[in-house]
């Protein structure tokens, strides 16, 4: 998984080779790409931007251009074994929502997404008293997609809330692994892979 | 296949063959009845492989018909998807064997209203009212002809979107592949609408006398003029027009620019634009073959063959499905492909839907999109 972002990376070493998954939010269809590939998936992606669903479609991928927002609802119940959402909950209406939809369309869900605690941040804000613009959040805050910021502990909040049980977690700064102990201080990046 | 009368030539270095297959069974026709004699002319570019396995069906739009990417007999035109069909372009003739043919109901060859009946007559309103899926029919008796059990893909843009969507449900084994732009599952009020008023405008022309005009010499010009006039507008966008034309007046003969006549001649270039579209669309259209189509056409509609259910037209298909549409088609708009992609999505099938942004309306899916390109060109590549 040679070139993949090191979340998408995670993701896909610990995707079940030959499995059926949705990519919400797949962007060009890198990750997509790789389980295809490498770990013989059947991958489906919905992408909300028409020139990333060109390129998707252009490199034979399946991808429905849509709103993680509004059209997941179409998307039957049990429909595949993972639903992925990477780097796109934070930007998304209803984060909630759209994560109890990932858990009705796949038995399994990997969530990954930036940690608005990490000490980077915490710092930028306490003595800058700016919004950070950090390697991880690197839009002004006028021009970011991202509209729900979170930290991993509010993460784990919100899912206890919900009754998921949380499978697996992986804590990154850059391609570094950090401990689930110091994961909201010094983590960049979550991933969770959740179940019902 | 080894016909006399067949053309082979080498057109622009497309290799393409012309030719007329006669149907050995008569049509069994939704409306119930069947239709004996039936004909397809078609034309194919490049070279159906040993194993038979890279057949791409293109299917036509309402005023198209089978010269596909080759000079067009009547007007002398390049074919109506030349651009997209041909060595190294995204329908890429060294790569597969591209089959055209003339709709059923069609005035170009394959058997129409204009064609004979037993009596030696022309059929005219005599003929039976046909369907989407009848075309469909139609060609799937060319494919068992030309011995091509699977195609690699049906691909069509408008009406032949809606072949492409009745062919991928109604004859699942038969295709690969189905690439569908800018069409719908089913005609809504205001395309029956636009429609209606094309067939009153012929039917109301003394010309057409009730459909008999063969014999005449003369058919209804006017009328049919009128509703192509009509039609045109709905393949284009308001921009589209406004840029094109504005509010810009025609020169006079006498030289004058840009002055009102303060009558009723082509004032406004887009009514002269109008008039010259409405004037050629009828040395190469047959009226009564207008008013067969774009029946069909409102007809159509997919979920109600199935039951109601979008998703159970395409419960037998194990093909991947494509879905293009246009940001500026107020014909055929987005929500109708999203629909259609939604629900083969609930149905589990493998499927692409994407909106492209291009100006030129309806029509774009003919014109200079270069994303569509690259779209055509992934799809049919897996």
């Amino acid at each position: 998984m040679i070139g993949l972002r090191p979340d998408l990376a995670v993701i896909a070493q610990h995707v079940a080779p030959g499995s059926k998954v949705l990519d919400v939010g797949c962007g060009d269809g890198a990750l997509m790409l790789a389980l295809r590939d490498k770990r013989g998936c059947d991958a489906r992606g919905l992408e909300i931007d028409p020139a990333n669903v060109a390129e998707c479609v252009a490199a034979g991928l399946s991808v429905i251009q849509g709103d993680a927002d509004t059209d997941l609802a179409f998307y039957p119940d049990g429909a595949v074994d993972y639903a992925i959402l990477s780097q796109t909950l934070q930007t998304t209406m209803r984060p909630r929502l759209v994560l109890d939809e990932l858990l009705r369309i796949g038995l399994k869900a990997f969530v990954s997404f930036p940690n608005f605690a990490h000490w980077r941040v915490r710092l930028s804000l306490l003595w800058g008293g700016r919004m950070p613009v950090t390697r991880q959040l690197p839009v002004a805050w006028y021009e970011t997609p991202n509209i729900h910021f979170s930290s991993i502990d509010d993460f784990r909040a919100l899912v206890r809330e919900m009754d998921v049980k949380v499978e697996d977690a992986w804590f990154l700064s850059g391609n570094q692994r950090r401990s689930a102990a110091a994961a909201n201080l010094r983590a960049e990046h979550a991933i969770f892979l959740l179940s019902k | 296949m080894a016909d006399p009368n067949c053309q082979i030539e080498m057109a622009s270095a497309i290799l393409t063959r012309s030719d007329t297959f006669a149907l050995s069974a008569p049509l069994t026709l939704d409306c119930g009845r069947m239709l004996d004699g039936v004909e397809v002319a078609y034309e194919t570019y490049g070279t159906l492989n040993p194993d038979k396995s890279n057949a791409v069906l293109l299917s036509h739009a309402l005023t198209m018909d089978q010269y596909g990417a080759s000079l067009h007999p009547i007007t002398g035109k390049p074919g109506w998807w030349q651009r997209s069909v041909g060595p190294g372009l995204p329908i890429d003739t060294d790569r597969y064997f591209v089959i055209c043919a003339n709709v059923l109901g069609g005035c170009m060859g394959s058997t129409g209203p204009a064609s004979l009946a037993d009596d030696g007559a022309a059929y005219a309103m005599r003929f039976p009212v046909i369907t989407i899926r009848d075309m469909v029919r139609a060609q799937i008796a060319l494919l068992d002809m030309l011995g091509i059990e699977r195609l690699h893909a049906v691909v069509g843009g408008s009406m032949g979107g809606m072949q492409a969507l009745s062919l991928a449900a109604n004859f699942p084994e038969r295709t690969a592949a189905a690439l569908i732009i800018a069409a719908t599952a089913r005609h809504s009020a205001q395309n029956i609408a636009f429609h209606e008023v094309g067939r009153q405008a012929i039917m109301a022309d003394p010309e057409w006398r009730g459909g008999d005009y063969y014999a005449h010499g003369k058919g209804p010009e006017k009328g049919l003029s009128v509703a192509r006039m009509a039609a045109h507008i709905t393949y284009l966008s308001e921009a589209g027009l406004t840029d094109k034309f504005g509010r810009n007046l025609q020169d006079r003969p006498d030289g004058t620019k840009g002055a009102k006549t303060f009558g009723f001649d082509a004032d406004f270039q887009v009514e002269s634009y109008l008039r010259h579209q409405g004037i050629a669309f009828t040395d190469r259209f047959d009226a009564n073959s207008y008013l067969y189509i774009t029946r069909a056409m409102d007809y159509f509609d997919l979920a109600e063959e199935h039951g109601g259910m979008l998703a159970n037209a395409f419960e037998q298909s194990k093909a991947r499905f494509c879905l293009v549409s246009f940001d500026t088609d107020w014909l055929y708009p987005t929500a109708e492909s999203r629909q259609i992609a939604h629900s083969l999505n609930a149905a589990g099938k493998r499927v692409s839907f994407i909106e492209l942004s291009a100006p030129h309306g309806h029509d774009s899916f003919l014109l200079d999109v270069p994303a569509l390109d690259r779209v055509i060109d992934g799809f049919l590549k897996q």
